[in-house]
């Protein structure tokens, strides 16, 4: 890659705006068109096309598949953990209200972007995760797999 | 607008924990899973994996009491009320097939904790361990789910789950892999016609939830749009539940998974698939339609036989114990189809209770194949010669697995295969209840076999093996002597077998 000038620097520009869409994606989900698959699935664009040009060592350097695994689990967490925080109000598993008894409407409000958040960081994660395995598979199966 | 200025909080009843009962049996296990990867501490991953389903064991004893009186609970998921919302509603019928499921995995959990390690390199004991419980959490949530699509979800998460496990046993054998894959594919096709099914009755009545649609399809039982949903259904889920001729992916998949696995699924996965199966046909579509339109006699009874019979024979062929099981468990479904074909409330006890009998003999008889596997490393008959002698204890479960698998008077088989000769006689059909009889000698044959070669044969040379260690033995003993004791303590079984039918055969009005 080291010839490859223009496609270097484009990506280093590239992967920060993407992040930052990625982030706008997230959090205007309930106004615009997006929400947590859209936003993670661009997320873990940035790290695949930062993988793709810089080779698959330089991107699990930032993004360790140990790391993965853990970002995987912890929006299942996230979401699971707002439900289970309205349990403990009272209310029903994922029943948002409970965040904000006093006013049930910014409670449902609060609690899709929390929710969405998990979305957004299990599907980053797991994009990311199939990458990983895609592009880190041998080229072809040695005699003795057979 | 006066409760978007007021600061008072919104009128509202707080629920309590028992009222939470139904969200958590599912919650637990689904919470436990990334908890565990989340951590990502080894030696924490079992405990956490046992307790979860431990816990999960418990709230389904207490759910199935408080609804074996024919009562039922109804939990709507986020505060949304059904039809809208999603809807867990519990009754005798699934309650029954939760204690089964969450009983079948808390003693195979404490059997893999041994079991695993001679089978599945220890790098990826959390990963198998969380995916065990997302599993188990599919399995759950399809049982407790009041709404078609939820059903969809939850079976294609513990189907996801399952082509994982199943393919962890490469690390024995490499054919695991080609198992996994094949039931990638037939699963895979099986959701599909699952959800195309789905996708027609929502297109016919506008809505989901099953107590909802059983009231709208019985408005219109003759639309073609109806009919071409029940048929992908049944197809669907007859893919799962391994139904005759869908079941080509079941032998190699049970005998090339890890052995923990093998039990676990053998005990519950084709056991929710039936259970699907009964509440789409008796809860959702209502008998009036299956009468109407003559599936029973065309398509259930027929396959039912052939299963009992073909899948009999062919397992009597196999040389390999789990081959063996996994064949013999074709035909055991056909006793639980037969059950449905009589279309009684004798017929469905039979089919229930048969669910409940032979998933916890299968999961013994598998954890003692998984014993084997652990001592000699291989299940062949070749392996296993003479085995009786240096592995009594396992070798004993076995026996007792296998006379209830045959159906001796006095083990749980026995129990549900007399109910199932009962219904046939109710019917006034004596044919079945011969044909019942002849195939239960076929399996007298198959497990007799498997005697023969573990007591009677001369242990092969160069085999040396020693009894599984004890916190393999203890949980592979348990599953037996409840085989005995299920045998024995009928009521429980045949009580809440009876009420799930009562509440399956009382249609939409079993529902409300």
């Amino acid at each position: 890659m080291r010839h490859h000038l223009i496609l270097r620097v484009i990506t280093k520009l590239l992967v920060g705006t993407i992040f930052l869409f990625a982030l706008y994606v997230q959090f205007h989900g309930d106004y615009s068109p997006g929400g947590g698959f859209q936003a993670g699935v661009i997320m873990a664009v940035g790290f695949i096309i930062y993988g793709i040009v810089f080779t698959l060592e330089k991107v699990k350097a930032v993004f360790p598949p140990w790391l993965v695994h853990k970002v995987v689990a912890l929006g299942v967490l996230i979401y699971a953990g707002t439900g289970i925080y309205s349990l403990f109000y009272g209310y029903g598993y994922l029943d948002y209200a409970a965040i904000d008894p006093h006013h049930p409407v910014h409670g449902q409000h609060l609690g899709i972007l929390i929710v969405e958040l998990g979305v957004g960081v299990t599907v980053t994660g797991v994009m990311v995760a199939v990458y990983y395995a895609f592009a880190a598979r041998a080229p072809s199966l040695s005699d003795e797999d057979w | 607008m006066a409760s978007a200025t007021s600061s008072e909080p919104v009128h509202h009843i707080a629920l309590t924990l028992s009222d939470q009962l139904p969200a958590l049996q599912v919650l637990i296990p689904f919470v436990a899973a990334p908890l565990m990867v989340f951590i990502g501490v080894r030696s924490l991953a079992w405990p956490i994996a046992f307790l979860a389903s431990l816990a999960s064991l418990v709230i389904s004893v207490l759910l199935l009491q408080r609804v074996i009186g024919g009562s039922e609970i109804s939990y709507h998921m986020g505060g949304w009320a059904p039809p809208l919302g999603i809807e867990y509603r519990v009754d005798a019928a699934n309650a029954f097939v939760l204690l089964l499921i969450s009983a079948i995995s808390s003693v195979v959990l404490a059997y893999a904790r041994g079991s695993l390690k001679a089978e599945v390199p220890e790098k990826n004991h959390t990963l198998f361990y969380a995916l065990y419980l997302l599993c188990l959490t599919g399995l759950l949530g399809v049982v407790i789910t009041g709404d078609a699509f939820n059903v969809f979800v939850f079976l294609e998460i513990s189907s996801l789950s399952t082509y994982v496990l199943i393919a962890q046993g490469s690390y024995r054998d490499k054919r695991a892999l080609t198992a996994s894959y094949n039931y990638l594919i037939m699963g895979t096709i099986g959701a599909t016609f699952f959800v195309i099914g789905i996708g027609f009755l929502y297109m016919a009545t506008g809505t989901l939830n099953m107590a909802d649609l059983a009231e709208r399809i019985s408005e219109q039982r003759d639309s073609r749009t109806i009919r071409a949903a029940f048929a992908f259904i049944v197809v669907g889920i007859g893919l799962k539940a391994a139904i005759y001729p869908l079941h080509l992916w079941l032998p190699n998949a049970y005998t090339y998974a890890p052995s923990p696995v093998s039990a676990f699924l053998a005990g519950t996965a084709t056991k929710m698939a039936i259970y699907v199966l009964l509440r789409f046909m008796f809860t959702v579509f209502q008998p009036e339609f299956l009468a109407d339109i003559k599936i029973l006699e065309a398509v259930i009874i027929p396959f039912a036989l052939i299963a009992m019979f073909a899948a009999s024979i062919s397992a009597f062929y196999q040389r390999d114990i789990k081959r063996m099981l996994a064949h013999s468990s074709v035909a055991q479904l056909g006793y639980m189809l037969l059950g449905i074909g009589f279309f009684s409330h004798t017929g469905l006890t039979a089919t229930i209770i048969h669910l409940f009998n032979h998933g916890i003999t299968k999961a013994a008889l598998f954890m003692g194949a998984g014993c084997f596997v652990f001592a000699v490393g291989a299940t062949s008959y070749e392996k296993l010669k003479g085995l009786g002698k240096t592995m009594p204890w396992t070798s004993a479960a076995m026996v007792i697995g296998g006379m209830s698998l045959v159906g001796i008077p006095g083990t749980a088989g026995f129990v549900s295969k007399w109910v199932l000769v009962q219904a046939a006689f109710e019917n006034g059909w004596w044919g079945f209840a011969f044909l019942i009889v002849l195939s239960s000698i076929i399996a007298v044959a198959y497990v007799w076999r498997m005697i023969e070669t573990l007591y009677l044969s001369a242990p092969t040379e160069g085999v040396t093996a020693k009894e599984a260690p004890l916190s393999m033995l203890i949980p592979l003993c348990l599953m037996a002597l409840s085989t005995i004791y299920f045998g024995f303590a009928t009521d429980i079984t045949l009580s809440a077998s009876k009420a799930a039918a009562s509440g399956l055969l009382s249609g939409s009005s079993g529902l409300h």
